[in-house]
């Protein structure tokens, strides 16, 4: 992937300065307004910052149809500035795409960017199954399906394999065993996925994220007050959205998605190649995703995702770390994934990750995807060195 | 007077299969819309009905509940992608690439309760299957 070195208005002036989590894996007796209050609490104190600090917001949840203000109201701040902006698990990217515009812009000065979900206590994912009326007929199960077929055409096309996707699936739960957060912590091999039973042909329950509980909350501020700040600055680099579909039929190429053109924005906007990148987040929904997102953020070419991941490349050890905190597949997955791979990057690049962290990681990128693969945003994050 | 979507249901409702055909550029475009192809200046014409399954997963399912059934995406002749169900053949026995003939059938899976479109495999004619 060529990428041209032109430096943007916007790249490193902004950081995130807090990251808080509560409730991970199952929290019942937690309404996601709990969830999401108890992950502010702590990026604030992880940050240092006050609540009354706070004038820009940034959240959208499965469960409001007015989030900035409910969450507003419920925490009771009047921010100057906010945006809930819903475009699936990949909203928490764009929020920090726009939260660092909004910032560098002077609309605001400490943003808020929080998540709530009790998917797993509730059973409540109705937000989620909205599905489009000429789709809504043949009672396909949303998103599921949708991936599926993804899946299905890739390994048409390109040869890909129930072992490749397999390897996905391993690679996240070896992460997930050095995470002490992680929901899962069984061992897993590949035989294990390769023979369980389809749920949705070629996917199977292996295939599949978590569908957890949790709360997830990040604090972004200038750069130049991030490094006064208690936790080392995570600088915003770079970022990049773009959509070309809502439903899975009207997806241009079910082997191609919009991160080929979100990943290349966000790049020239880093000034960064893939080459660059020392650890990767990806939104592992499905086991598909990951190897999607390798080939269209430019790690391998397209159709070579399968054997890039076949021989423990990212996994714990190789030489591509990939999801790191085990993911949503073997992480947490609280309905929408996309402020957990933020946050796993930011951990990486602040060198808090404990048994699972990557040596001398600059550059991390945080790839989201919302709705069945629609909506691609790419972040690239970095240390305080690589600005 | 109604709407594209309306219409599509009302036409369906006669057993006809319709699509949208821009006059500049004869493109197809599925489902309907205000705009189709970015241009409001199109027709209603009928489909041949005769695609290809552009991709497929079986949804599998206890037997109580009705048992798997074949989600699949069609790529129409004329060039539009619909999901659609394929009907009349194993699941399993749905492979990419397989040609298919539409059908408006009236399903009891349909939470709406209307005609939809599903496809069967090809038969040797070709000829798009009419409701009875």
């Amino acid at each position: 992937m060529e990428v041209f070195a032109v430096p943007h208005e916007l790249r490193g002036k902004v950081s995130i300065a807090g990251i808080g989590y509560a409730g991970l894996g199952s929290s019942p007796g937690f309404s996601s307004l709990e969830l999401l209050a108890q992950a502010t609490k702590v990026a604030l104190v992880d940050s240092g910052l006050k609540l009354t600090d706070i004038d820009g917001l940034c959240c959208a949840t499965f469960y409001h149809f007015f989030p900035t203000l409910t969450v507003a109201e419920y925490l009771g701040i009047r921010p100057t500035w906010s945006n809930a902006d819903m475009v699936g698990g990949s909203s928490f990217q764009s929020y920090v795409l726009q939260a660092a515009a909004a910032i560098h812009a002077g609309l605001c000065r400490n943003v808020l960017i929080a998540y709530g979900s009790n998917a797993r206590s509730s059973r409540d994912i109705s937000g989620l199954i909205e599905t489009p009326v000429f789709e809504q007929m043949y009672k396909p199960p949303i998103p599921l399906a949708g991936y599926a077929m993804a899946a299905a055409r890739h390994m048409h096309v390109y040869g890909t394999t129930r072992r490749q996707l397999a390897a996905v699936a391993v690679a996240a739960r070896d992460w997930a065993r050095i995470n002490p957060d992680a929901g899962i912590q069984d061992a897993l091999d590949l035989d294990d996925v390769a023979t369980a039973p389809m749920i949705a042909d070629p996917l199977s329950k292996y295939d599949c994220c978590l569908v957890s509980d949790g709360g997830g909350a990040l604090i972004l501020t200038s750069t130049a007050t991030a490094r006064d700040l208690r936790q080392p600055p995570v600088v915003v680099l770079g970022g990049g959205a773009a959509h070309w579909h809502r439903e899975i039929s009207q997806m241009p190429d079910l082997t191609v998605t919009a991160a080929t053109e979100s990943g290349r924005r966000a790049y020239e906007m880093a000034g960064v190649g893939p080459g660059d990148v020392d650890v990767v987040q990806l939104y592992d929904a499905f086991t598909i995703n990951t190897i999607l997102f390798l080939e269209d953020l430019g790690f391998c070419r397209k159709g070579e995702g399968g054997p890039f991941v076949s021989d423990g490349k990212i996994a714990p050890g190789g030489d591509l770390p990939v999801n790191t905190n085990g993911g949503g597949l073997s992480f947490v997955h609280p309905g929408m994934y996309g402020l957990f791979c933020l946050g796993e990057a930011a951990i990486q690049l602040r060198r808090q990750a404990g048994k699972r962290q990557v040596a001398e990681a600059e550059i991390a990128v945080s790839h989201g995807n919302g709705g069945t693969l629609s909506h691609q945003c790419t972040t690239v994050l970095g240390s305080l060195a690589s600005l | 007077m109604s709407g594209p979507q309306a219409q599509f249901f009302e036409f369906l409702k006669q057993g006809k299969f319709m699509l949208q055909r821009v006059k500049s550029s004869n493109a197809y475009v599925f489902y309907p819309r205000e705009f189709a192809g970015a241009s409001d200046d199109w027709e209603w014409v009928e489909a041949s009905g005769l695609g290809e399954v552009y991709s497929r997963t079986i949804i599998r399912q206890k037997p109580e509940r009705g048992g798997d059934y074949c989600i699949a995406i069609v790529e129409l002749a004329e060039g539009p992608r619909l999901m659609t169900r394929i009907l009349g053949v194993p699941p399993a026995d749905v492979t990419i690439g397989m040609q298919v003939e539409a059908a408006v059938e009236t399903p009891d899976w349909n939470p709406q309760g209307g005609p939809v479109v599903a496809f069967h495999p090809a038969t040797q004619h070709g000829s798009f299957r009419r409701a009875p």
